[in-house]
């Protein structure tokens, strides 16, 4: 959503087979009548099955089978319906399911960047590892000898607060563990909830701070420089410094 | 900081549980150079030799460092283990 709000042509593409949620969280899973694997098995076009946002010109959502069985992703199937979009879109975004199963390693198959999500869970950051040996070992451009793939590290639910007190990993702890670039921090914020309650993606909430570490971190993945915030807790009045927790 | 910090941070020093995080991930996850070329039998061996050397010694884990330097052409194995006099199994 955030690169088509730069303008670029952006599609999604929801590779949880199964567990169909890109379409609940961007708000459209009233409109979706084609899916994924119809589009793979032939019984859609992609026109038919991709979804325009209404709020953002250049957003589209190619959402995820819910009934089928995850096998149904098979590489050609993948790998032919992304290089059709990859014609039509400047972005095509690939929302891989958490997790190494198929739907994940063909998510990350043909990708030639790749954005690794993690929170400063201890469990999240040792799967952030896995995932990225996979990436290094298994995807397309690691089996055909290419440059690699190219990561970006995002820490979410990021609470300074609670890193200040030792309560919580610190970003350059996780990066000193994980050894990858750094794209964004997204602070821990309430409106993060209310931003899927509605489907409406928090980016485009402009008064939210997790809506404004987005927009810096798509502005950084285009090539922007924009200082990293929301790094350090908010600033408190004095009686809350005194007797605040 | 507010002076009622002052009375929590001694209790704060041993509840630093991001610290613990750190140095538990860090016992995990072993990484040397680029991540294409680390074998990925790394952590496994890692693990049996903290295992070999628990069967003869009781040991923290934290006592025991194993990490995988590269030397020109030649990778070196470093595996430091601290003993403390008392911490014989016999």
């Amino acid at each position: 959503m955030g690169l088509a709000q730069k303008g670029h042509k952006t599609a999604a593409v929801d590779f949880d087979v199964g567990l169909r949620n890109l379409d609940l969280i961007m708000g459209c899973e009233r409109r979706v009548v084609y899916d994924f694997v119809n589009v793979i098995n032939g019984e859609a076009n992609l026109n038919q099955a991709l979804i325009k946002d209404k709020r953002v010109d250049n957003l589209y959502v190619l959402p995820a089978s819910q009934t089928r069985d995850k096998e149904a992703l098979t590489k050609e199937g993948v790998g032919k319906v992304l290089a059709e979009l990859s014609k039509a879109f400047d972005f095509v975004v690939c929302d891989s399911p958490a997790g190494i199963e198929h739907g994940a390693l063909m998510a990350m198959y043909f990708a030639d960047e790749a954005l690794v999500v993690t929170n400063p869970e201890v469990s999240s950051v040792r799967d952030s590892d896995r995932i990225l040996g996979i990436l290094a070992s298994r995807s397309k451009r690691a089996e055909d000898v290419e440059e690699p793939v190219k990561e970006h590290l995002i820490i979410t639910r990021y609470a300074p607060n609670r890193v200040n007190q030792g309560e919580m990993l610190a970003m350059d702890d996780i990066l000193e563990i994980l050894g990858v670039p750094l794209l964004g921090v997204i602070p821990e914020s309430q409106s993060v909830l209310q931003a899927s309650n509605s489907g409406t993606p928090v980016v485009l909430d402009e008064k939210s701070d997790a809506g404004q570490a987005y927009t810096d971190l798509v502005a950084r993945f285009l090539g922007e420089e924009r200082e990293h915030r929301f790094l350090t807790p908010p600033k408190k009045g004095l009686l809350h410094r005194w007797f605040g927790g | 900081m507010g002076f009622l910090d002052y009375f929590r941070a001694s209790r704060r020093k041993q509840d630093n549980t991001a610290q613990q995080a750190k140095e538990r991930l860090q016992m995990i996850i072993v990484r040397e150079g680029p991540r294409r070329q680390a074998p990925d039998f790394l952590p496994r061996l890692k693990r049996e030799l903290i295992e070999v050397v628990r069967k003869y010694v009781t040991i923290d884990q934290e006592k025991i460092k194993v990490q995988l330097d590269r030397e020109g052409d030649y990778e070196v194995l470093d595996l430091t283990i601290t003993l403390e006099p008392d911490e014989r199994a016999d």
